[in-house]
């Protein structure tokens, strides 16, 4: 194995797109260590993008933030405007392992990762969070969703890094969540896992919602009838109960031994509607 | 195959040392430094046995890259005490016996200081939650719990 920490993106870049063989980005080294000493994989390069320039930082600007691939959970919980514009995310960042995690993992690498279980990803795509790709050809910008397209399978292509994740600026009125189904009280894999992000006008009747799910199919899904029910209401009863059967239909889970196909399914729906009010209540600046 | 050239500090000295690509900033530690303190007990990130300090923040070195070190700064157990004197947690975990077989100490001994060095007063549900990455199958954590309390306290005095 060759082991390489360039300096600029276009380095990493031509390192990655250069290489026959298997080669890989290493970010926090969380899960790519863990694979990499099970022996489910045995790169013949690695390319450390943590020398990058900006790939450690977080930028605020006009348009939202700007976090760098290789920002830390920890770092991301210590930025307090991140912390404020979206807790959800924040949260969801930082439920990813112990501290001994939290100070290397990162949410590209978690999206990288392609677990259809990884915690940030449903915040992430309920905030409408893009990926910033540099590549051979270019850099393009897509939604956080399109990423993972099967457990450990992605979109990118040989030789693309995720250089950074944006989250938009938030309207006033908002607020988002994320909310995990685990077995045991803390530090476990989630058995279901449900991110909503919503805005309220001033008579408290939401104006837009989107809504995620982890764990119950192949990849994170964004479920557009799940935030369909929000839309118009004032996140009430009905429109909860709504919500958690449109949830619930979006389900094509697995049985495994962390639970069966009914158990998942049925939670889906009882977290969407808790994360919904969490996120309500948020926005309501509650 | 070519060695990696990596320049760190540990325990606040300058360290140079070769490492293969593959190798794990513990297997560094252990097998080419001699600084066995550290354990392997799991390798994937799940014991919290190999915990080190990197640039302040607690970290399973075996998921470290040994070439990863380069320019950081590292502290392993073996750079708790200070200059022949233990540290306030040293003391209490003997005090308090927070110790059977002793496997799970020195990462408990990093992964306390990190929580202390950033919260020097904190409540009880706060050092389980900092110490959820560390694995303990002799203890019950009770002792270890108390033992932090204490060196906390201790601390605070100054
Ligand atoms: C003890 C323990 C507990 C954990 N708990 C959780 C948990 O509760 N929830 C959870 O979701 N996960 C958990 N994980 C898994 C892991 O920590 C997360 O998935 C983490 O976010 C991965 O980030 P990383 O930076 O360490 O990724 P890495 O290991 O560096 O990379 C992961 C994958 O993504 C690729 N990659 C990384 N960055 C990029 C990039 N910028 N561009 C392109 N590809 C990239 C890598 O090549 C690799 O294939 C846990 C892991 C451990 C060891
Ligand atoms: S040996 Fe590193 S966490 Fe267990
Ligand atoms: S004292 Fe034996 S594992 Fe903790």
């Amino acid at each position: 194995m060759r082991y390489e920490a360039p300096t600029t993106i276009n380095a990493a870049v031509k390192l990655l797109a250069g290489k026959a063989g298997v080669a890989r980005v290493l970010a926090g080294g969380t899960d790519l260590l863990v694979q990499m000493r099970t022996d489910r994989i045995a790169p013949d390069l690695v390319v450390d993008v943590k020398r990058i320039a900006g790939m450690r930082a977080i930028a605020t600007g006009a348009k939202g933030f700007k976090i760098g691939a290789a920002v830390s959970g920890a770092e991301l919980g210590e930025h307090k405007a991140l912390r404020k514009a979206w807790p959800g995310v924040v949260e969801a960042a930082n439920l990813i392992g112990p501290k001994q995690i939290q100070s290397r993992a990162t949410i590209a690498g978690n999206v990288c990762n392609a677990s259809p279980a990884a915690d940030s990803v449903p915040a992430l795509v309920a905030a409408g969070a893009s990926a910033v790709i540099a590549g051979t050809k270019g850099k393009r910008t897509v939604p956080v969703e399109t990423i993972a397209v099967g457990p450990g399978r992605t979109s990118l292509k040989k030789g693309e890094i995720v250089e950074a994740i944006l989250l938009p600026k938030r309207p006033p009125r908002s607020g988002d969540a994320y909310l995990r189904f685990i077995p045991r009280s803390e530090m476990d894999i989630a058995v279901v896992g449900v991110g909503v992000s919503l805005t309220l006008d001033t008579k408290g009747v939401c104006t837009a919602a989107r809504v995620a799910l982890g764990a119950v199919a192949e990849r994170v899904l964004l479920v557009p009838e799940a935030a369909k029910a929000l839309i118009g209401s004032k996140i009430d009863d009905d429109a909860l109960a709504r919500l958690a059967a449109a949830a619930s239909a979006a389900c094509r889970p697995i049985d495994d031994k962390r639970g069966t196909k009914e158990f998942r399914i049925k939670i889906a729906g009882v977290l969407a509607k808790r994360a919904a009010q969490a996120a309500a209540a948020r926005a309501r600046g509650k | 195959m070519t060695k990696i050239n990596v320049s760190t500090t540990i325990n606040g000295d300058a360290v140079d040392y070769l490492c293969d690509a593959e190798s794990t900033l513990l297997d560094v530690l252990r097998d080419q430094l001699g600084l066995t303190g550290s354990k392997e007990g799991c390798g994937t990130g799940d014991c919290g046995a190999c915990s080190v300090l990197v640039d302040g923040r607690v970290t399973c070195s075996c998921l470290v890259l040994g070439a990863e070190a380069e320019g950081r700064t590292i502290l392993t157990v073996e750079g708790i005490a200070e200059g022949g004197k233990l540290h306030p947690l040293q003391e209490k975990f003997l005090e308090f016996a927070a110790l059977q077989c002793g496997v799970c100490t020195p990462g408990f001994l990093v992964a306390s200081k990190a929580l202390l060095d950033r919260n020097p007063n904190p409540t009880e549900e706060e050092i389980r939650f900092g110490l959820a990455g560390n694995l303990c199958r002799c203890t019950g954590y009770d002792k270890i719990v108390r033992a932090v309390q204490a060196a906390a306290a201790e601390m605070r005095k100054g």
